[in-house]
């Protein structure tokens, strides 16, 4: 079982951390706006898969390639997440974190189910840029440069992100708005519209992923709900709500899946989930999280 | 004494008359597939579809018949799958189960057609258990197997020079069959068998398998997966440079849908076996374009879609000839095995008394872009493999209902 070579095991991980900056950059969406909103976004899955369709539709119908995809799609699916909130989560603010999680889930089965109805269940494809075709020869494993680039660019989003909130003026606004609406309100910011763009931008995030992930996977209307199980173990190991957490987490997460990869595939799907039964037994508030 | 006598007697008459009583034109047929999972393009909707298009070209309807079609969605999940069955069986009297896509539901729902004895057909899981170890006499197993996978694609890849090989397999029943069947003829042609890894069903990245598999230099990567893991293993197969790195992808089952939804670029030579093409002859054209005419994304019908077409339609005229529906599973599946098959989709055939149905196997190649003229232009023929060597032999059948 361990008699792996360390040239196996140096890209196994390294595979591990292109999967987990996936699950980081959808975790830190969903730890966003359950920081923010308090709201649980079960919707994340099948926004995430809209921003690879809206890549995918962005090339077929106006001839846009993936450099526009990656800026149009967020700002698209940003619209459509402030439209959602305004018109129907903005109703539910102050009642049971319940009604919040059943309308997203409502919502994600709608839209997966449009989806497929429309184009069915194996997708459709969407090539590589060609700017990113290709790949390094790094000794032990050979690299896709759009892998590479995948690590590189959803790590600079997650920092970015963590950066704008916990570090700058308008992330204090933000956190003071979550903790005490009405105190914030006093000193003359405009509270709702803040909480409609926050929602926005994390389905901006989501969005984001998603054109990622456009030409590894294929556009399919489930890749979002294969995922959003796992995103979500993601962050409740992480701590809900915590945005260093998530992004950890989703890294580490990679990681260990890769591991899981190599050493017993047939659980690698479930991992995840043992590691999450494990941390809310010795840490029911997740790694990251702070005590309520 | 006498009056028990003549009362055994009286019953015995009336036990041995209820069937025919029982006789009468009303059918319900249950289709349970994968209506929203990876392999709802295979199947789902489309079989749906398959088989009232059967029902109409029966013509039974007119003829005072009352047919009529439940379906629903088993979701991949065995449990789901019986439950379902079971409570159609009971609750709504469904004759006969149709379709039934991925094989760990479908060797579950064995069991609930035995006993409840309705009539099983068939067209869509791979395992070759269904007709093998664990037939029963209440099913059909119609479209193709991992036996006639395995002898189609296995045999022609290592008879050109791919004789080492390493599995990416699905793991559940199908996947498991489908190595073990490809496995046996490997080794039978004289190839070697380096390794596996199984993934879980339904897995999204597999990076990590793929490397696992170019560690282990085989020449050949056999996917013994199906659908969506297919088409994300080939479509990350290219982009890692496994193929370039001079391994071959062999897919051991590769769909219509699979090759329209990865694109010709992606797939182009890739060989592998089916039983039915859309664009065969005028007859499965014919049905083809009035399928995707009905097809919201107005798709061609793939070989399991086909499938439940011909299966439906050899059940309606079985019905037909035995002057009424007897609800009587074992009874019309051997009226079924006792008529040969005749249809557009799949020619002239028959059924073996192992419950296989007996037609031909094709060996195709996917075109390359620019062989491709019109929509849905696929596939080129590279080989048929006869109907008598396309099954399991019936000697070596493991069929328990062959030994009496």
């Amino acid at each position: 079982m361990f008699n792996i070579s360390t040239q196996a095991l140096f890209s196994q991980l390294l595979v591990g951390l292109i999967n987990g900056s996936f699950y980081a950059l959808l975790s830190l969406g969903l730890a966003v706006i359950f920081g923010m909103l308090n709201i649980i976004n079960f919707a994340h899955g099948a926004l995430y898969m809209m921003g690879a369709f809206c890549a995918y539709f962005l090339l077929s119908i106006a001839g846009l390639g993936y450099w526009w995809a990656l800026v149009l799609s967020p700002l698209i699916m940003g619209a459509f997440g402030m439209f959602l909130e305004r018109t129907m989560l903005h109703r539910l603010a102050g009642l049971d974190h319940l009604y919040g999680l059943l309308l997203t889930f409502g919502l994600a089965l709608i839209f997966q189910g449009l989806f497929q109805n429309y184009f069915g269940s194996s997708g459709l494809p969407y090539a590589i840029p060609q700017e990113l075709t290709g790949a390094q020869n790094l000794g032990f494993m050979f690299l896709p440069n759009y892998r590479a680039w995948v690590v590189v660019f959803s790590l600079a989003v997650c920092l970015a992100t963590w950066f704008a909130i916990e570090k700058t003026k308008l992330g204090a606004y933000l956190r003071a708005a979550t903790e005490n609406p009405s105190l914030v309100r006093a000193f003359g910011v405009n509270v709702p519209r803040m909480i409609t763009l926050t929602y926005g931008f994390g389905v901006g995030l989501a969005a984001l992923a998603g054109v990622l992930a456009a030409p590894i996977n294929q556009v399919r209307p489930l890749m979002g709900g294969d995922l959003i199980i796992v995103v979500f173990a993601v962050v409740v190991i992480g701590g809900m709500g915590s945005i260093m957490g998530s992004i950890v987490t989703g890294f580490a997460l990679g990681l260990v899946e890769g591991l899981t990869k190599v050493f017993y595939p047939e659980a690698s799907n479930t991992v995840v989930f043992v590691i999450m039964a494990l941390v809310l037994l010795v840490k029911p508030a997740g790694l990251f999280g702070r005590t309520a | 004494m006498k009056l028990m006598v003549s009362a055994l007697a009286l019953t015995a008459a009336l036990v041995s008359g209820a069937p025919a009583l029982a006789q009468d034109k009303i059918v319900k047929l249950g289709i349970l597939d994968d209506m929203s999972g990876l392999y709802a393009d295979v199947g789902g909707a489309g079989s749906v579809i398959a088989a009232q298009m059967a029902i109409e070209d029966s013509g039974l309807v007119a003829k005072g018949w009352k047919i009529d079609i439940v379906s629903a969605d088993h979701q991949n999940k065995p449990d789901v799958g019986v439950n379902v069955a079971r409570q159609w069986i009971d609750q709504e009297k469904v004759d006969g189960l149709f379709g039934v896509l991925s094989s760990g539901v479908a060797l579950a729902v064995t069991g609930v057609a035995k006993e409840k004895n309705v009539v099983y057909m068939n067209s869509g899981a791979a395992a070759s258990d269904l007709t093998g170890s664990a037939c029963t006499p209440n099913i059909v197993h119609w479209t193709y197997d991992t036996y006639l996978l395995a002898n189609g694609t296995g045999k022609a890849v290592v008879k050109s020079g791919g004789d080492s090989w390493y599995f990416l397999t699905a793991d559940y029943a199908f996947g498991q069959a489908l190595e073990r069947d490809t496995s046996a003829v490997v080794t039978a042609n004289g190839g070697k068998v380096i390794g596996a890894v199984r993934h879980p069903l339904n897995s999204s990245d597999f990076s990590s398998f793929l490397l696992q598999a170019q560690a282990s230099k085989a020449k050949i990567i056999g996917l013994a997966n199906a659908g969506g893991d297919t088409t994300n293993a080939i479509k990350q197969a290219n982009e890692f440079g496994i193929t370039a790195g001079g391994q071959k992808l062999a897919a051991l089952l590769l769909f219509l849908t699979d090759v329209h939804s990865l694109g010709l670029k992606m797939t182009a030579g890739l060989q592998f076996t089916e039983t039915f093409y859309w664009d065969m002859n005028e007859g499965t054209r014919a049905f083809s374009a009035k399928f995707s005419e009905r097809m919201r994304n107005k798709q061609k019908p793939t070989m399991v879609q086909a499938g439940v077409y011909a299966s439906v339609n050899h059940y309606l005229k079985a019905l037909d000839a035995m002057g009424g529906n007897v609800h009587d599973g074992v009874k019309i599946v051997d009226k079924m095995k006792a008529m040969p098959t005749e249809d557009a989709l799949f020619g002239k055939g028959t059924i073996r008394a192992d419950g296989r149905k007996i037609h031909p196997g094709y060996l195709f190649e996917v075109k390359k872009p620019e062989e491709s003229k019109y929509p849905w232009d696929y596939y080129k023929l590279i080989a048929t493999i006869p109907a008598e060597e396309a099954f399991t032999p019936i000697e070596k059948s493991a069929c328990p209902l062959l030994k009496k």
